[in-house]
């Protein structure tokens, strides 16, 4: 391929442009984010609210909606993960370590960035198969007619409980850090709005984790709809 | 008089592993700057037939930019807004150990000891860190009007000495905010509109090119910056780059 036929080789090679794909890429993902616990706190107004909630998720457009979704979410992903994992690398391949190591004001988030990611796309791969694909042949079974059911067995399992919080924590760490980072990446971020993204970003990483955790702790500790 | 431990990265040649070695550093006055302790550390061991420890250094008070130790840890030591050589020795206690160690970067190899070469730095600005006049009838500066925001802007961005604290306290040793502040300097000021996109392309490409890694918004750079250099001008390039690209790959 040549130059003039690969616009978005060119973009995808310079260290600005990888990161553009990063952060626009990461947009995508906030904002499902955001949708995802919108519905999901639907399981807290009712059995009936959350089934037909899930019920819509699959008809609408005739079905096609929910492969959409799948396939836009699944590329944002793929892109998100190959591209962060390649600036991790030459990050680390140009910068020698100094033997007296310090940080002046870098948040531990910010460092942690990789593995924050990395535990996250495990536990993607694990909710897609528990949830989605639904391996577990007796979880599939209830799915079928009561998918609000599937998701109080789910969580009844100690576990898998431990793991969400686990998941859940590093999302919120990652987000903390990855919601600023997007408005300076794509170039929107300044003295004057800095203290106000600054917020923004915690505000948001920490409803995430508060509203993800709720389901489970309420199921398993709480009994509830159990 | 202050009694002091110092650990001081020595390497002989750029090829040499290097390590760290101990000194003490008796007697030291507490009026003496940071570089001036170096020099009477270097004067006794040049009388007991050692070599001296090799540094960067020429004005000796903050604007030339060659000074470039790293102190503790942190580039131009933790002190805000000064650099090397406007540190001084009242700031340590008595018995205090100082790391003393060059600005690493994987694109800054080491000379000699705590001095590296810079000259990527140098490819950065030759890449597009100019404008084009013709020079014979070259218009007055001031006869071209310019907002008072962008004037303070580009003098803020010029304010940048060209030292490399911000690549080397740089988690990834990411050269944007010296690289951003050549950019903005010109980027801010009608003279540099003419070559505002291609500036940005070159410099950014020289700039990948000389292995700097790339910035994950840590900020590092700016606490390190001698000159308070804002990152915000990163946002700026950003910005820039992102057009600039687009219009030369789609348009
Ligand atoms: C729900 C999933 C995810 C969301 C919402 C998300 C969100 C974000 C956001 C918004 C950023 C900041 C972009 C920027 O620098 O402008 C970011 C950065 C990053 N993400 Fe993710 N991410 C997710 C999953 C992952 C995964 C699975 C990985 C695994 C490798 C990962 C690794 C990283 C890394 C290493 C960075 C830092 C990149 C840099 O600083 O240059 N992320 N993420
Ligand atoms: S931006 Fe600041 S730290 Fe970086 S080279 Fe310029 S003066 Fe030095
Ligand atoms: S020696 Fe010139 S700035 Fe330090």
């Amino acid at each position: 391929m040549n130059a003039s036929t690969c616009s978005l080789c060119t973009i995808w090679n310079s260290s600005i442009g990888k990161k553009l794909l990063v952060a626009l890429t990461g947009l995508v993902l906030v904002l499902f984010l955001a949708g995802h616990l919108a519905g999901n706190l639907l399981i807290f107004v009712g059995e009936e609210a959350f089934n037909e909630y899930a019920e819509m998720l699959h008809t609408m457009l005739h079905g096609a909606g929910v492969w959409i979704a799948r396939a836009v979410l699944l590329t944002c992903l793929v892109i998100h993960v190959v591209a962060t994992i390649s600036l991790t690398r030459l990050n680390r391949a140009a910068s020698p370590k100094y033997v007296h190591e310090q940080t002046i004001q870098a948040s531990k988030s910010s460092r942690i960035m990789i593995w924050s990611g990395l535990t996250i796309l495990a536990f993607v791969i694990f909710h897609l198969l528990h949830f989605t694909v639904r391996v577990d042949s007796g979880l599939a079974e209830i799915a079928k007619t009561n998918p609000h059911k599937m998701v109080i067995v789910g969580f009844s399992n100690g576990l898998v409980v431990l793991f969400y919080a686990i998941a859940m924590t590093l999302l919120c760490s990652h987000l903390s850090h990855g919601v600023a980072s997007i408005f300076q990446t794509l170039g929107l971020r300044s003295k004057k709005s800095a203290p106000l993204i600054e917020k923004l970003s915690k505000g948001y990483a920490l409803v995430i984790w508060l509203g993800f955790l709720s389901i489970p702790l309420a199921i398993y500790f709480f009994k509830f709809g159990r | 008089m202050l009694n002091l431990t110092l650990k001081v990265w020595r390497q002989k040649t750029p090829q040499d592993q290097g390590s760290i070695e101990t000194y003490d550093a008796k007697n030291i006055p507490e009026e003496a700057s940071f570089l001036e302790m170096l020099d009477i550390v270097n004067e006794r061991i040049i009388e007991s037939g050692g070599e001296p420890i090799h540094f960067d250094h020429d004005c000796r008070e903050g604007i030339c930019g060659a000074c470039s130790l790293t102190i503790n840890g942190v580039p131009h030591s933790k002190e805000k807004g000064i650099t090397s050589c406007q540190v001084h020795m009242r700031k340590f206690r008595d018995g205090d150990t100082i790391w003393i160690e060059p600005f690493r970067a994987r694109a800054f190899p080491v000379i000699r000891d705590l001095i590296v070469d810079r000259s990527a730095m140098d490819r950065i600005i030759a890449a597009g860190g100019y404008i084009d006049v013709r020079t014979g009838s070259a218009v007055d500066a001031n006869s071209l009007p310019i907002p008072k925001p962008d004037a303070d802007a580009a003098f803020d961005a010029a304010a940048c000495i060209g030292c490399g604290a911000c690549i080397a306290a740089c988690k990834n040793s990411s050269a944007m905010l010296f690289t951003a502040a050549k950019v903005s300097h010109l980027g801010h000021l009608p003279q540099g509109q003419p070559e505002r996109d291609k500036r940005v392309l070159a410099m950014v490409r020289q700039m990948d090119a000389e292995g700097f890694g790339n910035c994950t918004n840590q900020y590092e750079c700016e606490a390190a910056c001698p000159k308070e250099i804002s990152v915000d001008h990163i946002a700026r390039m950003n910005r820039d780059y992102t057009v600039a690209s687009l219009k030369e790959q789609l348009v």
